[in-house]
């Protein structure tokens, strides 16, 4: 196990941010933690990259208890969510400043970043300060990763950032993770769930549940239908005013609904949406997906 | 219904920073109470666009009207004809609900009767009246994004611009947001948002997609997924800006 999570809770004031918090991860595994903000995610990797303490449980990262900070310091790769370079430094003189402070070089290492360096080379002698969204994030990501680290923890490296180069980063993740490295992300975009090997979905400090995405769908637990109309609006007011309907949210071009009884009779629904004059109602039974499968498990165990 | 009366006109709208061109002779018409998607990858020029719209830059060329204002003359009657909420900026953490409402009104010129009615109505829809007097920053962020678009509502705006408003909300009330601008949309309010969820794209009327301070396309969700061949907006949206990338390659 390379990140090991027994029991963590941390509280500030009132405030629980980490309840209970248990998982695992290993070497060669792209592991996702999931969730909205204000769910935690960044209070877990402040207490993993050893800058805060937790109130109780046991943890270890690359075999280190986190009280070992000096030898976890040194193992690990730390992508803050805000951007943490030194932006008066230019590109290479960045990079350089990380490789020398673990004791490296950029060159011993090179082999390790070279995909995704030489995306940015050409702006070597750019101020880091003056290069673009996407830009940053591939050098930040290059900067986390010269001294070879067993374990790389990127918290939301992905937020704001636009489909395109999102899409990027997780090719660039899933090439890494070949090494052997342990790599530890957190994301508020449901849809990256799937590219990750395993995730946890984090709600209001607790894991919702851990597991691979394709096993948190499958255990959804009732039928659920995607209804397609013109006046989305309509009818989503005259669905919930239906006396069967346990959910109905917007998703996508559909909206998604679930019916309070075990065996939904969908002729019945379609006849009372044609009642109110709805009169191109498509119904499909559909398979989860990661958010709905989070929607439904916020809301029973909360 | 959608009318067909526009209610934001753009043509040829270009703005230039030295030798940049950021936004590049952009032309598009939104109708009256249509939700309009604005989308573009990150530099593509939708904030530098949005800015010109709601009357706080000017552009180099070109021309738009806006809630039948016009952007270079009347930017003071466009921006009372508007609301804008963001990300970023949306109401005052240290002011309880009460007086951000009160604040806001009153930037708006609303009388004190019309605020006192107005939050109210407020309130009471968002099921607030317990918190009415705390400080905005004990509200959960989904429930001070929810509340920050009905205070942008409280002028009775013509057009709303929302730019990235659901970014890191939770799944459920992302879509209790929603549900509440097809509500506004309904009673004729006009939308135009920006996001990165591509879910949410597809709950507009209408989209266009910026790449490089151009428009490169702009239809119906459902229509440009046929076009494209394709079975979602992620994919519209990653072919068009991979398209862009291979050309400047070549």
């Amino acid at each position: 196990m390379k990140i090991k999570v027994e029991n963590i809770s941390k509280s500030f004031g009132q405030v629980q941010a980490l309840d209970r918090v248990t998982f695992d991860v290993k070497a060669g595994e792209l592991f996702g933690l999931i969730g909205p903000d204000g769910g935690g995610k960044t209070t877990l990797f402040r207490i993993l990259t050893t800058l805060m303490l937790p109130d109780s449980g046991r943890a270890t990262v690359a075999g280190y208890p986190i009280a070992n900070y000096r030898a976890i310091r040194r193992s690990v790769g730390y992508m803050p969510g805000r951007f943490s370079l030194y932006p008066d430094l230019s590109v290479e003189e960045n990079l350089k400043f990380f490789a020398s402070i673990f004791g490296t070089t950029v060159e011993a290492n090179y082999e390790l970043i070279r995909d995704i360096y030489v995306q940015i080379e050409p702006f070597r002698n750019r101020r880091a300060g003056a290069l673009s969204g996407g830009m940053k994030q591939k050098l930040a990501l290059c900067c986390a990763l010269i001294h070879r680290p067993q374990v790389l923890l990127l918290d939301e490296p992905t937020t704001g950032v636009d489909p395109v180069s999102r899409k990027e980063f997780w090719e660039m993740l899933g090439r890494l993770r070949q090494n052997g490295m342990a790599i530890f992300v957190s994301t508020a975009y449901m849809d990256e769930a799937s590219l990750c090997d395993r995730v946890a979905l984090i709600h209001q400090g607790k894991i919702l549940t851990t597991n691979t995405p394709t096993n948190i769908t499958a255990t959804f637990g009732r039928p659920l239908f995607a209804i397609r109309s013109r006046n989305v609006y309509e009818v989503t007011r005259d669905i919930e005013a239906y006396a069967f309907t346990r959910t109905i949210y917007p998703f996508g071009e559909h909206l998604h609904y679930t019916d309070k009884r075990e065996m939904p009779d969908t002729n019945e629904l379609h006849d009372f949406l044609r009642d109110k004059g709805h009169r191109d109602i498509e119904l499909t039974t559909i398979q989860p997906t990661i958010e709905d499968a989070f929607m439904e498990l916020a809301e029973t165990q909360s | 219904m959608l009318s067909s009366e526009p209610i934001i006109s753009v043509e040829k709208l270009t703005k230039k920073f030295g030798d940049f061109t950021a936004v590049n002779a952009i032309s598009f018409k939104v109708v009256k109470g249509e939700i309009f998607g604005f989308l573009g990858a990150n530099g593509a020029g939708k904030t530098t666009a949005m800015k010109i719209l709601v009357g706080i830059s000017r552009p180099t060329s070109g021309n738009a009207s806006v809630a039948g204002f016009d952007i270079y003359t009347q930017t003071e009657q466009i921006k009372k004809s508007i609301g804008y909420m963001s990300q970023r900026f949306s109401l005052y953490n240290d002011l309880t609900i009460k007086e951000n409402i009160e604040f806001f009104g009153g930037i708006y010129g609303l009388t004190n009767r019309q605020i006192r009615e107005k939050s109210e109505a407020l309130v009471e829809k968002l099921g607030l009246q317990d918190k009415f007097t705390r400080p905005i920053s004990d509200l959960p962020l989904g429930w001070k994004q929810k509340l920050a678009f009905s205070v942008a509502l409280l002028h009775d705006p013509k057009i709303i611009f929302l730019d990235e408003p659901t970014g890191g909300v939770d799944p459920v009330t992302r879509r209790m947001f929603w549900n509440m601008i097809y509500e506004a949309a309904y009673r004729g309010v006009t939308i135009f948002v920006t996001t990165h969820y591509m879910d949410e794209a597809e709950y507009c009327n209408r989209v266009s997609m910026m790449v490089d301070g151009r428009i490169e396309a702009l239809d119906s969700p459902t229509r440009l997924k046929e076009k494209y061949g394709v079975n979602s907006m992620n994919d519209v949206f990653v072919r068009l800006a991979r398209n862009q990338d291979k050309a400047k390659v070549q």
